[in-house]
């Protein structure tokens, strides 16, 4: 316990944090390219077509690390909320800012990728499907979240705004989900095609997997950009505001 | 708890001696509802299928319309901060201006939506369980919306990002109100779940936005 905490004291000093970043992020591009074109190799030359689906199935490579990564990202953001809220943590309200769009662009990537799947499976771009819906309120989710940040000006109000809005829309999004379960049931019982025939083949779960844990680097890889960007961003914004104050004082 | 019944008393003056802000919503109700004929034609079979979802959404957006008053006058002249001194937490502060804009919003639409109903061929039998899922549904959207203008108290364009904020947290509350209506218009799934799981919405928001909305009034009261 005290040396979780002594880590994450050690990672409240922004400095410290620019240095441990700028020394991880190589490493994990690297990690990242090389897990992409293991993923992308075996995406389309070992993994097999669908007998039913044809090539079409391997929009799924890209589909579902995209729609892990859009909760992944939403939770990521609660916890750094916590962080922000509770231990007014400086670097947990850099991490859930940052964190947004990332996780939206993902979640966006999912619903599209879902969408063109869509078209050849279901016929329709668009099925009010249980998990489409969810997912799309996931996005009305986050882009509240982004606008409620770029509406406040001052940095410091903004995230503990959004923080509390991250909370209170994680407690929501089971219900949510939950509920338009519910919904779907009642509207259209068993309409949608079902995707679950037998189970997952290792030649599918295999270029599944390394895609996902490639899709899950590259969103650390732009997290931690993005943080550092945002910490310098944020210093430009404070040495120009010294700037101002001393012409000022002058 | 004298102080809170005063608050809520006050709030209610206010609002029924304003007069216009209660007219307009309900103006609302009735414009929002009686253009959508208009869009989808005058067949009232398929109005009547429909009624349950469009008074649900009409009300959703006219309570929407409504909330960012809730705080917002009170911010402007500075009433909320002698409030917040005041012997009365925050938390309950809250839960006074949300029930004050209930009693004095959300009852309303929720009598105009039977008169609507009619616009709209809702079958008879349906009537009493409009009223009664509307009325159990409705302090919900009271204080999610007092979430929303708690957040977004003194911002520029407030009014539409709140709309951005809650309306997709109002997505359980709607669902499951459209769907204890049609149980009992269409079935074949019973009344009594959906209109439990709808109550039970309406109560754990009752216990758990008043926080919520009462840490983001003390972040924009500093």
């Amino acid at each position: 316990m005290t040396q979780t905490e002594g880590l994450f004291n050690r990672l409240a000093n922004p400095t410290r944090f620019m240095s441990i970043a700028a020394a991880i992020l190589p490493w994990l591009t690297g990690v990242t390219v090389i897990l992409f074109a293991v993923g992308l190799y075996l995406t389309f030359f070992v993994a097999p077509p669908d007998y039913q689906q044809g090539e079409t199935v391997k929009i799924m490579f890209i589909h579902v690390p995209a729609a892990w990564l859009a909760m992944m990202g939403y939770s990521l953001i609660a916890v750094s909320s916590i962080g922000s809220l509770i231990w007014r943590h400086p670097l947990a309200d850099v991490s859930a800012k940052t964190a947004a769009p990332i996780g939206a662009v993902f979640t966006f990537l999912a619903l599209v990728t879902g969408s063109l799947w869509g078209k050849p499976m279901w016929g329709t771009y668009w099925v009010w499907d249980a998990r489409l819906t969810s997912v799309l309120v996931l996005l009305f989710l986050y882009l509240g979240l982004i606008a409620l940040w770029q509406s406040i000006e001052e940095p410091s109000r903004a995230g503990r705004a959004a923080a509390i809005l991250a909370l209170v829309g994680f407690v929501n999004v089971p219900i949510i989900k939950f509920s338009v379960d519910w919904w779907n049931t009642l509207h259209q019982p068993a309409s949608v095609a079902r995707l679950d025939g037998p189970a997952i083949h290792s030649s599918i779960l295999t270029p599944l997997l390394v895609m996902a844990a490639a899709f899950t680097c590259l969103f650390f890889v732009l997290h931690l950009k993005a943080m550092t960007t945002e910490i310098l961003r944020r210093r430009v914004e404070a040495l120009r505001m010294t700037q101002v104050a001393r012409a000022a004082a002058e | 708890m004298s102080a809170f019944w005063a608050l809520v008393r006050r709030d209610l003056r206010l609002a029924w001696r304003e007069g216009g802000a209660i007219s307009t919503t309900l103006g609302f109700y009735l414009v929002v509802v009686a253009i959508l004929p208009l869009g989808l034609g005058p067949d009232l079979n398929l109005l009547a299928r429909i009624a349950p979802g469009v008074l649900w959404v009409a009300l959703l957006l006219s309570a929407l319309l409504s909330v960012d008053r809730i705080f917002h006058n009170d911010h402007e002249d500075g009433a909320l901060e002698l409030l917040a001194l005041g012997p009365l937490p925050l938390e309950l502060i809250v839960v006074a201006k949300a029930l004050a804009h209930w009693i004095s919003t959300g009852i309303p639409l929720v009598l105009a939506a039977p008169v609507l109903a009619l616009l709209l061929n809702l079958p008879a039998e349906a009537f009493g369980v409009l009223l009664l899922t509307m009325a159990t549904g409705t302090p919900a959207t009271s204080f999610l919306g007092a979430l929303g203008a708690a957040l977004t108290l003194g911002l520029r364009r407030g009014g539409l990002l709140l709309s951005l904020l809650i309306l997709p947290l109002f997505v359980p509350v709607l669902i499951f109100g459209v769907s204890a209506i049609n149980a009992v218009i269409i079935g074949p799934s019973p009344f009594l779940p959906s209109y439990l799981i709808l109550a039970a919405l309406t109560l754990a928001t009752l216990a758990l936005t008043p926080f919520a909305a009462a840490a983001a009034l003390r972040l924009n009261l500093q």
